[in-house]
C-alpha cells in the first residue's frame, strides 16, 4: 500500500466574538490525488477542528458557494486540487474585497443588492396571453446571451476586481454580465430601464478594464467582455439622445 | 446569539498581490509615454509650421542624448501599449460572426498584431526610402 501523503493547509481564521485580529492556522491533512481543497477543509472540520467555518454545497462547480482565495487567487475550492500544490503549503483565505463574517465566510449582501438592481429577469418585450403561447427564440438568438447566462454567482470575479475592492459603489463584473445577458435576450424589452444603470458612474464606467474577472471565472462567462462592449453601447446611448430625444414618441 | 463584527481587509499594495495586476499597472503607466511622445510630435508639427529654422532646431533637440534615451524608453512602453491594446481589443466589441461562425478573441488579437506589424514595416520602408 502506498504511503499516506500529508499536505499543510494554512487557513485564515477570524472569530468576531473574540475581538482578536485574524490569524493563520496550519493543519496537516492526509490527502489522495483526487482530493479537492474543499475536501481538505472538510477533513479539517470533521477530524481536526470543528470550529472552522466555510460555505459549500454541491461539490461539483455548479452551486457557486465554495469560492475561496487559494494561494491568493480566487478559485472554486471544489474545482481546485490539493495535488497541484503538493509538496508546498496551500493557503486558503476568504474571497478578498468582501467583509469577513467568520473564518472563510464572507458577507455577500452587497452583491445581492447589486444583482437585484440590474433587474436580472426577462421583462417581456410584448405582453402575451397564455393562449398566445410561449415566447419563441431561434438558436442564433439564444447564442447572443447564452455564455452570460452561465454565471453561478460565485463572486470569484468580484474577488478578482480591484476596482470593486477600491470602490464599493461599482456594480461589479457578475451583476453587469447578467445585466448584459438580459439586454441581449431577444424576448426582453427592459433595455431602456437597465441602460440607466449601465450609463451611471457605478455602471460600466466604474470598470477600468483590469480584465482579471474573465480570467478567474470558472464558467467562461467573460464578464470583462460584457462590460466593455457596453461601454460602446453606453457611449452610443449618450450621443443618440441628441439625435433622437427621449420621450418624443 | 452570535455577534456580528465583519472584518474589512485593507487594499494597501493591492497591485503587487498578483503579476496580473502588475502587468495592468505597467499598461496604465505606458499611457503616459504614449501621451508624451504625442506631445513631442506636436512640438515638431508646431516647429514645422513656424519655418525652416524652428524645424531644424527641433531636429537638433531630438539628437540630444537625453532625447534619444527618452525615445528608447518611449518605444518600449508604446510597443507594450500597442501589444496589450490588441490583446484587450476583442472584449471591447460585440462578438464577431462571419457566415455563422464565431471569430475567436485570439483571432481578433492576432489580426491586430499582424496589422500592427505590417504598418510598422511599411513606415520603416517609407522612411528608409524617403531619407535615401
Amino acid at each position: 500500500m502506498a504511503e499516506t501523503k500529508f499536505i499543510e493547509i494554512e487557513v485564515f481564521r477570524y472569530n468576531p466574538e473574540t475581538g482578536l485580529e485574524p490569524r493563520f492556522q496550519t493543519y496537516k491533512v492526509p490527502f489522495t490525488d483526487d482530493m479537492s481543497v474543499l475536501q481538505g477543509l472538510q477533513y479539517i472540520k470533521d477530524e481536526l477542528d470543528g470550529s472552522l467555518t466555510f460555505r459549500w454545497s454541491c461539490r461539483m462547480a455548479i452551486c457557486g458557494s465554495c469560492g475561496k482565495m487559494v494561494n491568493g487567487i480566487p478559485h472554486l475550492s471544489c474545482k481546485t486540487f490539493l495535488r497541484d500544490y503538493y509538496p508546498n503549503k496551500v493557503r486558503v483565505e476568504p474571497l478578498t474585497h468582501f467583509p469577513v463574517e467568520r473564518d472563510l465566510c464572507i458577507d455577500q449582501s452587497d452583491f445581492l443588492r447589486k444583482l437585484e438592481s440590474v433587474k436580472p429577469y426577462v421583462i417581456p418585450r410584448e405582453e402575451r396571453s397564455l393562449a398566445q403561447g410561449e415566447y419563441v427564440q431561434t438558436p442564433a438568438q439564444m447564442q447572443e446571451y447564452y455564455q452570460y447566462s452561465q454565471c453561478i454567482n460565485c463572486l470569484l470575479c468580484y474577488a478578482a476586481c480591484p476596482q470593486y475592492g477600491l470602490n464599493k459603489s461599482f456594480t461589479g463584473p457578475a451583476a453587469l454580465a447578467l445585466l448584459h445577458r438580459y439586454n441581449a435576450d431577444s424576448r426582453d424589452g427592459g433595455r431602456e430601464q437597465r441602460m440607466e444603470l449601465v450609463n451611471a458612474e457605478e455602471g460600466v464606467w466604474g470598470c477600468t478594464y483590469v480584465g482579471y474577472c474573465s480570467q478567474v471565472c470558472p464558467k467562461q462567462v467573460d464578464p470583462a467582455h460584457a462590460i466593455n462592449q457596453n461601454k460602446s453601447a453606453s457611449a452610443l446611448d449618450y450621443f443618440m439622445r441628441f439625435v433622437m430625444p427621449r420621450g418624443g414618441e | 446569539m452570535a455577534t456580528r463584527k465583519p472584518y474589512i481587509r485593507s487594499m494597501d499594495g493591492w497591485w503587487r498581490r498578483d503579476p496580473f495586476f502588475v502587468r495592468y499597472m505597467i499598461r496604465e503607466a505606458s499611457s503616459f509615454f504614449v501621451a508624451a511622445y504625442a506631445l513631442v510630435l506636436l512640438w515638431g508639427l508646431w516647429a514645422l509650421e513656424r519655418g525652416h529654422n524652428a524645424y531644424d532646431a527641433w531636429l537638433e533637440a531630438l539628437r540630444h542624448p537625453l532625447m534619444v534615451l527618452f525615445h528608447l524608453v518611449a518605444l518600449a512602453f508604446v510597443s507594450y501599449h500597442a501589444y496589450t491594446w490588441w490583446k484587450v481589443a476583442p472584449k471591447t466589441m460585440p462578438t464577431v460572426r462571419l457566415g455563422g461562425r464565431e471569430i475567436s478573441q485570439a483571432q481578433i488579437s492576432a489580426g491586430g498584431w499582424a496589422a500592427w506589424a505590417v504598418a510598422s514595416v511599411a513606415v520603416l520602408v517609407l522612411v528608409g526610402w524617403g531619407t535615401r
